[in-house]
């Protein structure tokens, strides 16, 4: 009988959990020095938690697993996560509302549903979430610490864009275009087609000075939104207002050293973002991605709170990543027979290499030696009963008992 | 029995589209014998093209038969193949020609004294939305693009418009026109789009085999450009709110099925001595009344009736043992229960093989299917959590349910290998060559009733009455 996978699911082999395990713990380091405490979702969700305006897009929620659970007969449909940052703004409102600020962290995967099977429909994610934080420093700390778990992860030429979703959301007001049209313009943009910005732009001439720079420039640093400010004198306070968030935040970069590249473009899918976002980049391929989201906790409750966040995407970065692990001492045990003295002996052994920290694993069949550090050959009669090989030296050494094995090998 | 790979099959329509369909294929020489109105044939030969086969099914049977590959081409309304795209948006169904035929449009509509004015109003509300349709998967589909901030879809057989405005706020339906909606005393919100006649394709059968003979004979025929789908945008006048009727606490509702259990249980009621003025008429009423001030009535298909008494829409619902069976296999914590087992309608749920088929029994079926001689196990059904648990149950370990909207039977041997079906007599299967192998379960009319209802101080007494009412027509 075949079996096969699911299309567009993913197997993890040994290799490949070599290097998640490596990005999670990475990853989880650093939250817990940032004083990011964890916390894990459900992977079901009631849907009605992502229809509300402000939460997924059409686009996305178009591709959502959602199906009527078996309890399912009152209509409720549920659905496997499809995003990392929603289910952990609920849990905040239904658990831990009573904190004014909490910070959390996540490794979790999100179910979207790609219509060729030929990409990951299941991904893997490490999330971190402040919520009520100060305003500009929680964007620069959270920002801050995405780029040092790249950073410490080992992968160069990470490259952070930065753009503004409520500064988009104003541009897109600017435009005067009838409630019809702007809506479509929106779902264009949040899907990612940045052209409908430039097509429905030549409305109002005025707003040529500030929009083309913003749109086919690429800032370095505060200093650009600042020249956009200078030429946006016709813009309204809403844009103004944003575009002074937006140059606060870089400033404050600045301050900090860090590197980046305005482009507001650099962002899709940003309904539940309201301030600063950004996208990180590595060899051409997106991976993270956060923002601030001001609205979305109000949205599930009464409860005002700011909030801001981001997450790593593990799929892409697993393929960057060169990380092969640190095997330690690997010791195969090899026995002659397996006779109940020469088991007992091996499995003892087995332990006692256990007990300090060595790999070790008990074999009576002769098997392939590679990967291994040392192969200790135990035999069931005579005197000395272990020869011990350290396979990289090419040395071997005879010894009579189990602690003489360990004393060899744990150095 | 699988087609020789180098025929080609068409599904063809019955029902609204049937004539139309048979005057387009005359008209350009793809006529076949008996595909008319009168016709009772399901399998159908090309006169013209000895490669040609059809099979005339539900509109609805026909997207799904050419979206699984049982067959090439088929004609069905635009409802159905939008339907399907909105729940499987990777499906390999292909629209290859619009024609211009075709019948009236699918609407949002609401009840005229509901209060909805606007479909903008759906959105800024915090109702939670009760949406009921024949058409769930578009119905969700509406619902995510108006981002409604919480809804529910109760998918139906049919008759949607008579669960407004009580047991729903919301029905996506097909309607001829505005003017049917509005003589239904409900009023359309929007018009999602003009229903028309397409010719369909699965689309690996289209990039691998020749069926350019028969797409030739199409060359001639009018093509129609359609809407969008959920494009359109239809006001309506503002009208003042009314309150819903939903608070009638003590009221007692009561569903009573249409169909071919509507005479039966119609003679039924009266030898209880429950009298409900048209409901044994010809002509079918939706909203009856009983010579009961406190019990309100509906007629509704009866397949429907387990989900909306479980969700309170109704009390108490007369339906076959079969339909509670399939809800409580999809659903088993839902609150819906047999209150009397009243008797007729008697039925057996068997799965059926095809007379060439070596099997006996479900053991040799198991065989057939571990061997791969048969695998997947393709199974045709209108009960599919029933055919599901059963397959489970006797450890099927490779099948794919196909379901289906009646004259299940027609399905094999071409495109199922079993069949989980209702039969009375079996006279119907052994006219179609299948044959039974298993009993599932038997089944007859039973009065279910929603648990709640029945543990409630206000309903409980009148709920019992009805059942004691009930009783006397068992004696």
């Amino acid at each position: 009988m075949e079996n096969r996978k699911c299309k567009g699911m993913r197997d993890f082999l040994p290799d490949d959990m070599v290097r998640f395990r490596h990005i999670e713990d990475v990853f989880r380091a650093c939250c817990c020095k940032y004083d990011y405490r964890e916390v894990r979702t459900p992977t079901l969700e009631y849907l009605h938690l992502f229809t509300a305006v402000g939460t997924l897009t059409p686009s996305m929620l178009g591709k959502v697993y959602s199906f009527l659970d078996w309890d399912g007969w009152s209509g409720e449909r549920v659905v496997l996560r499809p995003d990392g940052t929603i289910p952990v703004a609920r849990l905040y409102v239904e658990n831990l509302s009573e904190y004014e600020q909490a910070k959390l962290f996540y490794v979790s995967n999100s179910f979207v549903f790609e219509g060729t099977g030929r990409k990951d429909r299941e991904r893997w994610q490490c999330g971190a979430e402040f919520i009520g934080g100060v305003k500009l420093v929680a964007d620069a700390e959270a920002i801050s610490l995405a780029v040092e778990v790249l950073s410490r992860l080992g992968l160069s030429d990470v490259r952070l864009q930065l753009s503004h979703a409520g500064l988009v959301k104003a541009l897109i007001m600017e435009l005067d275009l009838g409630t019809g049209e702007e809506a479509k313009v929106t779902a264009r943009i949040l899907d990612g087609d940045w052209e409908a910005l430039s097509e429905a732009k030549s409305t109002r001439d005025d707003l040529d000075r500030f929009l083309s720079p913003l749109l086919n420039l690429k800032g370095k640093s505060g200093s650009f939104l600042r020249n956009v400010r200078a030429l946006s004198a016709a813009a309204s306070a809403s844009f103004k207002s944003s575009l002074d968030d937006f140059i606060g935040i870089a400033t404050l970069l600045d301050d900090l050293d860090c590197d980046y590249e305005i482009d507001i473009t650099a962002i899709r899918s940003f309904e539940y973002y309201t301030g600063v976002c950004f996208r990180l980049l590595c060899d051409g391929e997106t991976i993270g991605g956060g923002g601030r989201y001001d609205d979305l906790i109000t949205l599930m409750s009464e409860k005002t709170a700011r909030a801001c966040g981001f997450a790593l995407y593990i799929d892409p970065i697993m393929r960057l990543l060169s990380y092969e692990g640190g095997e330690g001492s690997r010791v195969l045990i090899v026995g002659e027979q397996p006779v109940p003295e020469t088991i007992r002996l091996c499995f003892t052994l087995a332990q006692s290499l256990r007990d300090m920290d060595c790999v070790a694993t008990v074999d009576f069949q002769r098997r392939e030696t590679s990967g291994y550090r040392w192969v200790v050959s135990v035999s069931g009669e005579g005197v000395p009963r272990f020869a011990v090989t350290n396979l990289e030296r090419k040395e071997q050494r005879n010894v009579s008992s189990a602690a003489a094995v360990v004393s060899i090998v744990s150095g | 029995m699988r087609y020789p790979s180098d025929s080609v099959r068409l599904a063809l329509p019955k029902g609204r589209l049937l004539s139309p369909t048979a005057e387009l294929l005359n008209g350009i020489g793809l006529s076949f014998e008996e595909y008319d109105s009168g016709a009772r044939r399901y399998r159908l030969q090309s006169p013209r093209y000895p490669f040609l086969s059809a099979k005339v099914l539900q509109e609805r049977d026909v997207c799904v038969q050419v979206a699984v590959g049982n067959y090439d081409l088929g004609i069905c309304g635009s409802d159905w193949i939008e339907e399907l795209q909105a729940g499987y948006p990777a499906s390999t169904l292909v629209k290859l020609l619009g024609f211009d035929y075709g019948e009236g449009s699918l609407y949002l509509v609401a009840g005229c004294h509901s209060g909805i004015s606007d479909v903008s109003d759906l959105a800024s509300r915090p109702s939670a939305w009760r949406i009921v349709s024949e058409y769930a998967n578009l119905a969700q589909a509406l619902a995510s693009k108006l981002r409604l901030r919480s809804y529910r879809v109760f998918p139906v057989w049919g008759a949607s418009a008579a669960y407004l405005p009580e047991d729903a706020d919301l029905a996506v339906l097909w309607a001829r026109n505005e003017k049917e909606i509005e003589s239904q005393g409900l009023c359309a919100l929007m018009e999602l789009f003009p229903v028309q006649a397409f010719l369909i394709a699965n689309q690996n059968h289209l990039e691998k085999r020749d069926v350019s003979p028969i797409l030739d004979c199409f060359g001639p025929c009018t093509v129609s450009k359609r809407r969008d789908v959920l494009a359109g945008g239809l006001s309506v006048a503002a009208r003042p709110a009314v309150s819903s009727p939903r608070g009638q606490e003590k009221v007692v509702r009561l569903a009573l099925p249409d169909g071919h259990q509507k005479a039966p249980t119609s003679q039924f009621l009266e030898r209880a001595g429950l009298k409900i003025e048209g409901y044994a008429g010809k002509t079918l009423e939706r909203c009856l009344s009983a010579d009961i001030r406190w019990m309100s009535i509906k007629v509704i298909r009866p397949q429907d009736m387990p989900l909306h008494v479980a969700n309170g829409h109704f009390d108490l619902a007369i339906t076959g043992r079969d339909w509670l069976l399939e809800h409580l296999y999809r659903f088993p914590s839902s609150p819906v229960t047999e209150l009397l087992d009243l008797g007729f309608g008697k039925v057996k749920i068997v799965a059926a093989l095809a007379e060439e088929t070596p099997a006996a029994t479900i053991d040799d079926l198991r065989g057939l299917v571990q061997t791969g001689t048969l695998s997947p196990l393709r199974v045709a059904s209108e009960y599919v959590s029933i055919a599901d648990k059963y397959l489970r149950d006797n450890h099927i370990s490779s099948y794919k349910l196909i379901p289906t909207w009646g004259a299940s039977e027609a399905f094999l041997p071409e495109d199922a290998d079993l069949l989980i079906d209702n039969t009375q007599t079996g006279k119907t299967l052994a006219e179609h060559d299948l044959r039974v192998i298993d009993v599932l379960l038997r089944s007859s009319a039973c009065l279910v009733g929603n648990t709640h209802s029945i543990g409630s101080p206000d309903k409980r007494e009148r709920m019992e009455s009805v059942v004691t009412m009930l009783q006397r027509g068992l004696e």
